[in-house]
This record gives C-alpha cells, sequence and structure tokens, in this order.
C-alpha cells in the first residue's frame, strides 16, 4: 500500500474550466418547493443576485475605507456630499434607467394592458403562412 | 440585537487551505448572514405556520392531530412560508457548494502542489485503491457536494477536502470554530471531565473525511497514535496534509471501509466517529458497529456524535429535523434517527445495560466570539445563539459504551 497510486486517466487541473466546475450539480434529484417551477428559478437567480450585490457593496466599502485611511477622503466626506443640480439630474436620469430596466417584465405588461388584444403568435404564424391556394379553397 | 457573526476572514488556514480574494470572502459572508438570517427571522415563521394554520387545518380535516413528522411533512409541503424557507434554504446549501467550488478549482494546481509536497512518501497517508465506495456513498452527492467524499476530477485530487473545508465555516456560521472542530473540541472535553487521567494509546476514528474532529483528539493525546479512516481518497490526501501542516504528526490517515476494518481485534482503546451514521445505511450500521467492538480493546470506550433520535420526539420537531433526509441529499438521516441504538450496541457485542446517551456542545472559540461582558450577556454555548435551529446548533448527543474488561461468559 503507498499514497501514489496513480489516479486512472485524470485531466490534470490546468484542463479543468473552473467556471464549469464551480457550477456542477450535485447527483440527486432536485426537490421542489414552490408551485410553479418557473418561480422556483426566478428565486436562485434573484439570489444569486443579491449575493453579487452585497459583494458589490462590501467592495465600494472598502474602497471608501481605504481612500480615508491614505487621506484622499474625509471620513463624512461621503455623508456631507452635496451634488450639484447637475449631479442629480445626471444621477435621476441613470436612476430611471436603472429602474426601468429592472422592472421592464412589470412595465411591458402594463403597455400590454393598454393595447388592443393581441392575437397569439401561432395565430399570426398561421395568417402569414396561409396560401393563396388555401385562401381561395 | 444582532447576532455576533465571526467573517470568513478568521477562519483557520493551514498549507493547503484556499487563498480567497476580497470579493470571494464577500461572498461566504453574504451566505453565512443569509444562513442566519433565514434561522433568526424565517424559520420561526415555519413554526408559526404550523401551529396557526396548518395544524389548525389538519385537526379540522381529520379530527386528531398528526400522528408523525411523515404527516406534518406532507401537510407542511403545501404553505407558502415553508416553501419560500425550503427553497432560500437549499439555495445557500447549492450557493455555498457554488461559491467553495469556484475558490478551489481557480487555484487547484497550486493546492495539489502544496498537498504533494506534505503528502509524498509520507506512511501516515496509506491510500487503498481497492477499497470501493459503498452505496450509501454513491446514490446522491450527501448534502448537496457535487462529487461527495470520494469524487476525483483529476489526479491526486483534494479539491473535495478542499471545498468541504472552507465551506464548513460558512454554513456552521463558525459555530464549530476557526478549525471547525468544535466536535472533537467536545469529546475531548467530555473525555477530560469524565475519564480524568486517562490517557488512550490508540485512537481510532471512522469516517474522517478531513479529519477535522479527529485532530483535537490526536492533540490532546499526544503520545496516543491516531488512526482516522475514510472510504473516501481525496479527503484523506486534505486531510493529511492538514493535519502535517497544522503540526499535527501522531495520526495516520487509512483509506478503509468501515463495514470490514483492516485491523486487528482489540487493538484500540477509544473508538469515535463525529456525524457519521447518518450518512451510512440500515445495512451498514450493524456490520460497522460490530467492527468498532471487534477492534475495541478490553475496557475499551466507543463514542459517537450524532443528532438526538427521534422516538418520544414532538413531530414538528421530529419533521423539521428531518429536512436535510428530502432537501440536503441526506437520505439515510430519517432512519437513522429512528434506529435503537441501544440494540445496535447489544446486537455488536457490547453487553446490555452499558449503552450511554449524552449531551454535547461546541466549545466557543473565543478567537471568534469575544467573551459576553455585562448582564443578560449571551450564554456561553453556540457562539451566543440560542435559537432553535433543529440540528444546525453546534449541539450533539453523543452515544457509546465501554468494553468490559474481560468478555462475560453467558451461564
Amino acid at each position: 500500500m503507498s499514497n501514489a497510486h496513480a489516479s486512472p486517466a485524470l485531466p490534470e487541473p490546468g484542463e479543468l474550466d473552473p467556471v464549469a466546475m464551480a457550477n456542477r450539480r450535485a447527483k440527486g434529484k432536485r426537490p421542489q418547493f414552490l408551485d410553479d417551477p418557473a418561480v422556483e428559478r426566478a428565486m436562485s437567480i434573484a439570489m444569486a443576485v443579491a449575493g453579487e450585490l452585497s459583494v458589490a457593496r462590501e467592495r465600494i466599502d472598502t474602497l471608501e475605507r481605504l481612500l480615508v485611511a491614505k487621506g484622499v477622503i474625509a471620513a463624512d466626506d461621503i455623508e456631507r456630499y452635496e451634488p450639484t443640480p447637475e449631479v442629480q439630474a445626471a444621477r435621476n436620469e441613470w436612476g430611471r434607467a436603472y429602474i426601468a430596466r429592472v422592472l421592464r417584465m412589470i412595465d411591458q405588461d402594463v403597455q400590454a394592458m393598454q393595447a388592443d388584444p393581441e392575437p397569439a403568435l401561432e395565430q399570426i404564424a398561421d395568417d402569414l403562412g396561409r396560401t393563396d391556394a388555401a385562401a381561395r379553397g | 440585537m444582532s447576532t455576533p457573526q465571526p467573517s470568513w476572514r478568521q477562519v483557520g488556514r493551514h498549507a493547503v487551505f484556499p487563498e480567497a480574494s476580497h470579493d470571494e470572502i464577500a461572498r461566504f459572508d453574504f451566505l453565512t448572514r443569509l444562513n442566519l438570517h433565514l434561522s433568526q427571522n424565517v424559520l420561526p415563521g415555519v413554526k408559526k405556520a404550523w401551529e396557526t394554520r396548518v395544524k389548525p387545518a389538519f385537526e379540522a380535516e381529520h379530527g386528531r392531530a398528526p400522528a408523525d413528522r411523515h404527516e406534518v411533512r406532507r401537510a407542511m409541503q403545501a404553505d407558502l412560508h415553508y416553501q419560500l424557507w425550503s427553497a432560500l434554504r437549499r439555495n445557500t446549501m447549492e450557493m455555498r457548494q457554488q461559491a467553495g467550488r469556484s475558490l478551489v478549482f481557480r487555484q487547484l494546481e497550486q493546492l495539489r502542489a502544496n498537498a504533494d509536497a506534505l503528502n509524498e512518501h509520507a506512511p501516515t497517508l496509506q491510500l487503498d485503491p481497492a477499497i470501493e465506495q459503498p452505496r450509501y456513498q454513491r446514490a446522491v452527492d450527501i448534502h448537496c457536494m457535487p462529487g461527495s467524499y470520494h469524487g476525483e476530477t483529476v489526479a491526486r485530487d483534494i479539491a473535495p477536502g478542499a471545498n468541504y473545508d472552507a465551506g464548513l465555516f460558512v454554513t456552521t456560521a463558525g459555530a464549530l470554530g476557526r478549525y471547525s472542530d468544535g466536535g472533537g473540541q467536545a469529546v475531548v472535553d467530555w473525555l477530560h471531565r469524565h475519564r480524568p487521567g486517562w490517557r488512550p494509546q490508540r485512537i481510532l476514528d471512522i469516517g474522517c473525511t478531513i479529519g477535522h474532529n479527529a485532530l483535537p483528539l490526536a492533540q490532546a493525546f499526544p503520545e496516543a497514535e491516531v488512526v482516522a479512516v475514510d472510504t473516501a481518497a481525496p479527503v484523506l490526501r486534505y486531510g493529511h496534509a492538514r493535519a502535517r501542516s497544522l503540526g499535527v504528526a501522531n495520526i495516520v490517515f487509512r483509506q478503509a471501509d468501515g463495514e470490514a476494518l483492516p485491523f486487528d481485534d482489540g487493538g484500540f482503546d477509544l473508538v469515535t466517529t463525529a456525524m457519521f451514521w447518518h450518512e451510512t445505511s440500515n445495512r451498514a450500521m450493524p456490520r460497522i458497529m460490530a467492527e468498532v467492538h471487534r477492534v475495541l480493546a478490553p475496557g475499551g470506550l466507543t463514542l459517537h456524535l450524532e443528532q438526538p433520535q427521534y422516538a418520544g420526539m414532538d413531530p414538528f420537531e421530529a419533521f423539521m429535523r428531518d429536512w436535510d433526509t428530502y432537501n440536503n441529499n441526506e437520505p439515510f438521516w430519517t432512519r437513522m434517527h429512528e434506529a435503537d441504538l441501544d440494540a445496535l450496541l447489544r446486537g455488536a457485542g457490547f453487553p446490555a445495560g452499558s449503552y450511554f446517551e449524552t449531551t454535547m456542545q461546541a466549545k466557543v472559540d473565543r478567537a471568534l466570539f469575544p467573551a459576553p461582558t455585562g448582564q443578560g450577556a449571551a450564554s456561553d454555548a453556540g457562539g451566543g445563539r440560542a435559537q432553535e435551529d433543529y440540528g444546525r446548533s453546534p449541539v450533539w448527543t453523543a452515544f457509546g459504551a465501554q468494553k468490559p474488561q474481560r468478555e462475560e461468559t453467558p451461564a
């Protein structure tokens, strides 16, 4: 018995894609908790995004603290910062676009409710696919 | 009042522990916070939902209270709050695996080189390629850990060990200490208090994974030889390198199956397991316990950390403790906690009346949770957390038996 026995034909670490390896699923059927599988997935995506937002927020916090520690800004500079009207307007515009991006789906639901009732795409596909012969028949 | 929450920054490191970037640490800390939030803010709602709507509806429909945890589960599965809590909890498990694996696989080459340097030609790492993974290890990936303990993706793989080590601190929110060894520390503490002066010479730990609970025994009894066995090679490689790096030399990591231990009769004074039995099977349990009895020396002690058995437990509490069975790939958890452990020990050869059971608690790591001060300070246990968490708190039921000094011959 030794600890140096060769593993059978396995790749070297450099041959693996870390992104793909990180995302590998665990063997075993995944339970579904919510009634709608689509909602189940949306929640997983939302929680991952929430995590990444927390990571980004922490990075900004580190940045601010380093700037203070290195004397680039004072500790209360950020809290005391007063945007000029131009800056405020630019922020408002960015914020408007940001919220629109995030809530696009709801916006588009409202637009659909305000428009005339629309036929299903299948129906339009059938319409557009109809030949003169069929139309005459 | 906010709960003390250690940062992953404070985790105990060693030569094979993965390096983490600023954002990788922030990712782990987010998951720790999320786990704490779920157990403290969302989980109480599950009990509330049971008491205020699910149980009354069940009783109205059946004219009686639910008979067991399975009836509670079937009723609760339709409750929105339970669904949301479960879905969130499952996600934290999956996200923790993703975060750990992304950390490990991006630096696997270096980690493996570090492990190789500590493992190469070491007589204290004994791998046996003939060992097969038991069915109960192959059926699903235990606690949603892709590849489980044994899956190898590269030659001389240690990735499963590194991922497990890095993530233990996250899922336990540091409550097991910087080196996640609270279970082993609790056993040592118990031995010091209940067997003062006892110096076991040979100690066996079965199902050791990365050896995090065997190391405290090796450290507490430096003159003893500790043998840590597992069926999975990657965690043994990692555990061996981890122990060497931490300066623990009196421990051997050996690939072996608990159902057929490669040791002579009566060679060990102490045989331990930590959170092990629920990852086996009903067929394996008596075989492993028979092996425990066989390798124990006369007068030797066996001691096992687990979660409490369900017998006599309120069906709702048993249902909550059962969650991992169905939702976190711990398929034997439910039946293991039904087992008659006293009968298991008797069946293995321990005499009637030798079974004992006690409760153990992880000693708080003061490097992570500074001593509470002032009136109403949090208790010494569980990192100052008093919240019921149905098996996630660092509290165990320990069971075991002492082998008689001399075999009694039946009259």
